[in-house]
């Protein structure tokens, strides 16, 4: 019996339960820690109940199927990439929270085991990387870039189902981790020999390895399909030089990801080789060396960087001349330092580690290419600056997260080119320093970037705007929660306070962790209005409705669609002139025109290879963190014959007729016909129903 | 050399194909992207190996372990059936002729299939000299990368058999096309990363 | 599934193909040859046998793409080919970058490692 279910649930046993060490050893320390994880544990579970209970209630599950989980449109697919990031988001800053109130209260103890302190951080700094920015950034290109190109779908729809099955099986994968614990204690970077059998024997880094592997795949899989799309699938008239920013720093984020993923890819199977099969490569004894790790991670990690970033340029590009007025100054030079940011990207991987112990020439020379990526950067400040000037700035929601972007990103900026200055490093490395820089640049950056990207393309996706009293509660306290948890970190860093610190015996940092503590509160509170938001929303969405598709007196092709977009995008494909083509269309009175004739359009059809992938990889994955062969192998070979049978199938398009569009699209320009276009100053009532004035003279209503 | 402009890397089967030449350009531009992310791992492999090889720890080394007429008979394996890929692809474009064309593939699948046969012999007589990954960083290094190239070869014979299986089924429709062309391109691919692994690992241990 | 007539013009393209496989073939066959057979038959020193085998190595990829991949300077082909030198320069990037890094590394602290 014994045997048996050694075989069947591998060194899975009862330890893994959240409350075993609490009901085992009861002392009031594994008490408290036992009773935040069970708690944890059961919000993953209660909260998977709920769902499953509501789509049941509601007799959804038949929808949820047809028209979301097998669907192979890329809107589609791009809204659930994005649901899955706000899941993670959710989880990830409720955990920031506990660390904040573990050093707010850390002085000589504090409430959390460093056990469970270094699950924390590792967790929160996994999801926030792989399963919270890279699914809302994945998700966002997925949605947006197609319309703006004047696609009708990604190059491979089925490819990107796939994607999306990867990255949900890596989530679920963390999020069963609270159920049956533990995770990994080793840091989102996961650094050897400490992650080593030999230290580290328990199921924790393998999670942790098959999460990042999942993710990693999904991304490679992700850059193939963005950069073929761009590459081959742009509408007539749109040359490179002609795409919205947006899609130039989707293209360039492709390459990083093309590019950037394999090293990680090399480095986490390299580990997942020495801990499974006892090979050396970054053990301390036979021959083994971790530099090597360290030296492949940042390989990856660098450009990862830049894949977190460009987006958020890109869409702070959309929103500066969107709600500037004003065509975007400078396209030619912002296109120019994307790709040199791009490009440099690949050649300061070493900054990371500066006190590894390379000699000084080596520690310059990547000290230098890193400041080099600050020019390239200013560049594109001093071009958002000017599209600003002198134009008629509306200050919506996307435009408040951008201003906060503008001038905190600048400061984060600046202490990074600190951070490059390899003898400075050598003092502040590895201290809270580094944690207030890099988060002073992910936060303004990529974070206030997806959420302005949220409020910005919210419309288009589901035909009403958010609501927006919530929405400016939400970006204020966003940016002074940040201010406030943050910038006491880089004085706490210049005090000389480590980073993954759990408790700490200096007085003198105590104000600035209950300041940190307190910017924490600030933040919740923010994470709490973006849901009262979205509930609001919900409520209002009638009111809010903007149907026609264009609340924003767009620029660009994507506003030129209904809201939401009919699967195919496009009746017709249109065929572009210029920059900002639908500004060029209202202005010429072209916008809105009944095309000459209607053809049959040609979709891939529905396909559950998405569904196979992620519940073979969840289950692949899970076999092999607790020793469950039989999973593996199981899952393993439903996953192969998934992909041969899938290269037997033929019938893997429908047609949509030319009638059915024709029908469509004019019950849309009648609409259009019969609404009232508003001006910009009734931008945020409910006068908006998505048809803006066209404009006079170049300059807009 | 092609009469017709030529639209994406590999073999293009040109205007008679028609429909199958206009979607392979996105399809065969999409793999070959994806090669290059192979090209990738390989290439960190090979930086990684070379960074090992000192990490022997009193274990056998390349000279203890290589032997060169393993080397020789494998790369010569699988150079010949990179060629005859080639042909099959060259039947595939010109006559469209189903006999020759499954002659093809299939001496290639077998020169595929005697290639990984014989790298397994090799490493099951690494293993009898006690060249085990687990005995040094070298060894894991060198297990690392060779056997991952043989895991490409094998996935590539995989497909290769489905694709026959297909050629059986559907005939030589346009979707047995797209993949045929494709894989050619990994084909030969896996080939090229074989001359970094002779030259880097077998005659540079042995020189 | 009888054998297709060929215009002459295919006819012609076609033998311009297989003479390129096989010159592909011959060129590569030649160049595995040299570095198995200096290394087997030969005595030459370290250095002069690591120049000729990654001389060949080299020349060799550049055959395989230029023959069995059909990648040439044509224009057309232009968009694959800055796609292989990209990953060229990638590739050097990193694979250089590590070399350099963990070489440094080894001679300030590992000198064992270097072999």
């Amino acid at each position: 019996m014994n045997h048996l279910s050694d075989l069947l649930l591998g060194r899975l046993g009862r330890d893994a339960l959240p409350f075993w060490e609490m009901l085992k050893d009861p002392t009031t320390s594994s008490i408290i820690n036992g009773i935040i994880a069970t708690g944890a544990a059961a919000m993953v579970i209660l909260g998977a109940l709920v769902v499953a209970g509501l789509l049941t209630w509601y007799g959804k599950w038949k929808i949820l199927w047809r028209d979301w989980l097998t669907s192979p449109d890329h809107k589609k697919i791009g809204i659930m990439f994005i649901i899955i990031a706000m899941v993670m988001l959710l989880r990830a800053v409720i955990e920031a929270a506990i660390m904040r109130a573990q050093q707010a209260l850390g002085l000589g103890g504090g409430f959390l085991s460093p056990e469970h302190f270094g699950q924390l951080f590792t967790t929160h700094g996994t999801i926030m990387i792989f399963f919270m920015a890279m699914p809302f950034l994945t998700g966002v290109i997925n949605h947006v870039m197609p319309l703006q190109i004047g696609a009708r779908d990604l190059s491979f729809p089925v490819m990107n189902t796939v994607s999306l099955g990867l990255t949900a099986a890596g989530a679920a994968l963390v999020m069963v981790s609270l159920v049956l614990a533990p995770f990994s204690t080793g840091g989102w970077s996961g650094y050897p020999p400490f992650t080593e059998s030999a230290v580290n024997p328990g199921a924790g880094v393998d999670y942790w390895i098959w999460a990042v592997t999942l993710s990693t795949l999904s991304s490679t899989l992700t850059g193939i399909n963005f950069a073929v799309t761009i590459y081959k699938k742009r509408t007539r008239g749109m040359n490179l030089m002609r795409m919205p920013l947006f899609c130039w720093v989707s293209l360039c984020t492709a390459i990083l990801m093309i590019f950037g993923m394999p090293p990680l890819t090399v480095a986490t199977a390299l580990l997942a080789l020495d801990r499974y099969l006892d090979f050396h490569f970054f053990t301390a004894d036979l021959g083994g060396n971790m530099m090597n790790y360290i030296n492949l991670f940042w390989a990856f990690g660098h450009p990862e960087v830049y894949i977190l970033i460009l987006p958020a340029f890109g869409i702070y590009s959309e929103i500066f001349a969107n709600f500037s007025g004003k065509q975007l100054y400078g396209y030619t030079t912002l296109v120019i330092a994307t790709m040199a940011i791009a490009v440099l990207s690949f050649t300061v991987w070493l900054h990371h580690f500066f006190t590894m112990g390379q000699s000084a020439h080596v520690n310059a020379v990547f000290g230098i290419a890193t400041m080099l990526i600050g020019i390239p950067t200013g560049v594109k400040i001093y071009d958002w600056m000017l599209t600003m000037y002198r134009g008629r700035v509306r200050f919506s929601i996307p435009m408040v997260y951008a201003l906060g972007f503008l001038m905190l990103f600048t400061l984060g900026g600046l202490s990074g080119i600190i951070l490059a200055t390899p003898s400075v490093d050598y003092q502040v490395h590895n201290s809270l320093f580094l944690v207030a820089h890099f988060h002073n640049m992910l936060i303004p950056g990529l974070l206030f970037g997806m959420l302005a990207a949220y409020n910005y393309w919210f419309p288009k996706a589901f035909g009403f705007r958010l609501e927006e009293r919530w929405g400016y509660r939400a970006a204020f306290s966003w940016i002074i929660g940040f201010m406030l948890a943050f910038f006491p970190l880089y004085a706490l860093g210049l005090l000389g306070m480590p980073r993954r610190t759990v408790t700490f015996f200096t007085p003198a940092y105590l104000p600035w962790t209950l300041a940190a503590g307190l910017g924490a509160l600030v933040i919740l509170f923010a994470v709490y209005c973006l849901i009262m938001q979205l509930w609001q929303s919900v409520r209002l969405r009638q009111e809010n409705a903007t149907p026609i598709g264009d609340p924003w007196d767009g620029r660009s092709l994507e506003w030129a669609t209904p809201a939401p977009p009919p699967e195919y995008n496009f009746p017709v494909l249109p065929e572009v002139y210029s920059h900002d083509p639908f500004t060029e269309q209202k202005s010429g009175g072209r916008a809105y025109q009944r095309p000459e004739r209607y053809a049959d359009i040609t979709m891939p059809a529905n396909t559950a290879m998405g569904v196979i992938t992620a519940v073979t990889g969840f289950l692949m994955a899970f076999g092999l963190t607790w020793y469950m062969w039989w999973l593996v192998i199981a899952s393993g070979a439903v996953a192969l014959i998934a992909v041969i049978a899938r290269g037997y199938a033929r019938n893997t398009t429908r047609v949509i007729p030319a009638a059915e569009v024709q029908r469509t699209h004019e019950r849309w320009l009648d609409d259009v016909a019969r609404t009232t276009p508003v001006t910009r100053d009734h931008e945020h009532t409910r006068a908006n129903r998505g048809l803006a004035v066209p404009p006079e003279q170049g300059a807009i209503q | 050399m092609s009469t017709q402009p030529s639209r994406h890397p590999g073999l293009n089967l040109g205007e008679p194909h028609a429909e199958a030449h206009s979607a392979n350009e996105e399809f065969v531009f999409g793999f070959w992207v994806f090669m290059m992310s192979d090209f990738i791992i390989f290439g960190l492999l090979f930086a990684t190996y070379a960074t090992m090889l000192g990490g022997q720890a009193g274990g056998p080394g390349p000279d203890e372990l290589f032997e060169l007429r393993g080397a020789f008979i494998e790369t010569m394996l699988l150079l010949v059936s990179s060629f005859t890929f080639g042909m099959a692809s060259l039947a595939l474009k010109y006559r469209e002729d189903r006999k020759w064309l499954i002659i093809w593939l299939l001496i290639s699948l077998v020169l595929g299939v005697a290639f990984i046969g014989h790298e397994l012999l090799d490493f099951h007589r690494m293993f009898d000299k006690g060249g085990v990954p687990s005995r040094s960083g070298f060894l894991s290094a060198f297990f690392a990368l060779v056997p991952l190239h043989g895991l490409h070869v094998t996935a590539a014979c995989i497909w290769l058999i489905a694709l026959l299986g297909q050629i059986a089924v559907h005939g030589l429709d346009h979707g047995v096309k797209i993949s045929l062309t494709r894989l050619a391109i990994l084909w030969h691919f896996l080939d090229i990363v074989w001359i970094g692994i002779f030259s880097l690992v077998y005659l540079g241990g042995l020189a | 599934m009888s054998h297709r007539e060929l215009s002459a013009a295919r006819a012609r393209e076609r033998a311009t193909e297989l003479k390129s496989y096989i010159t592909g073939f011959i060129l590569a066959l030649v160049l595995t040859l040299i570095p198995f057979g200096l290394l087997a038959f030969t005595q030459l020193s370290r250095m002069a046998l690591f120049c000729t085998i990654g001389l060949c190595a080299l020349l060799q990829v550049v055959v395989h793409f230029r023959f069995f991949l059909h990648i040439t300077l044509a224009r057309n082909k232009r968009e694959d080919l800055q796609l292989i030198l990209f990953t060229t320069l990638i590739l050097a990037i990193m694979c250089g970058g590590t070399l350099w890094i963990l070489f440094n590394l080894y001679t300030r602290m590992l000198p064992g490692m270097i072999p």
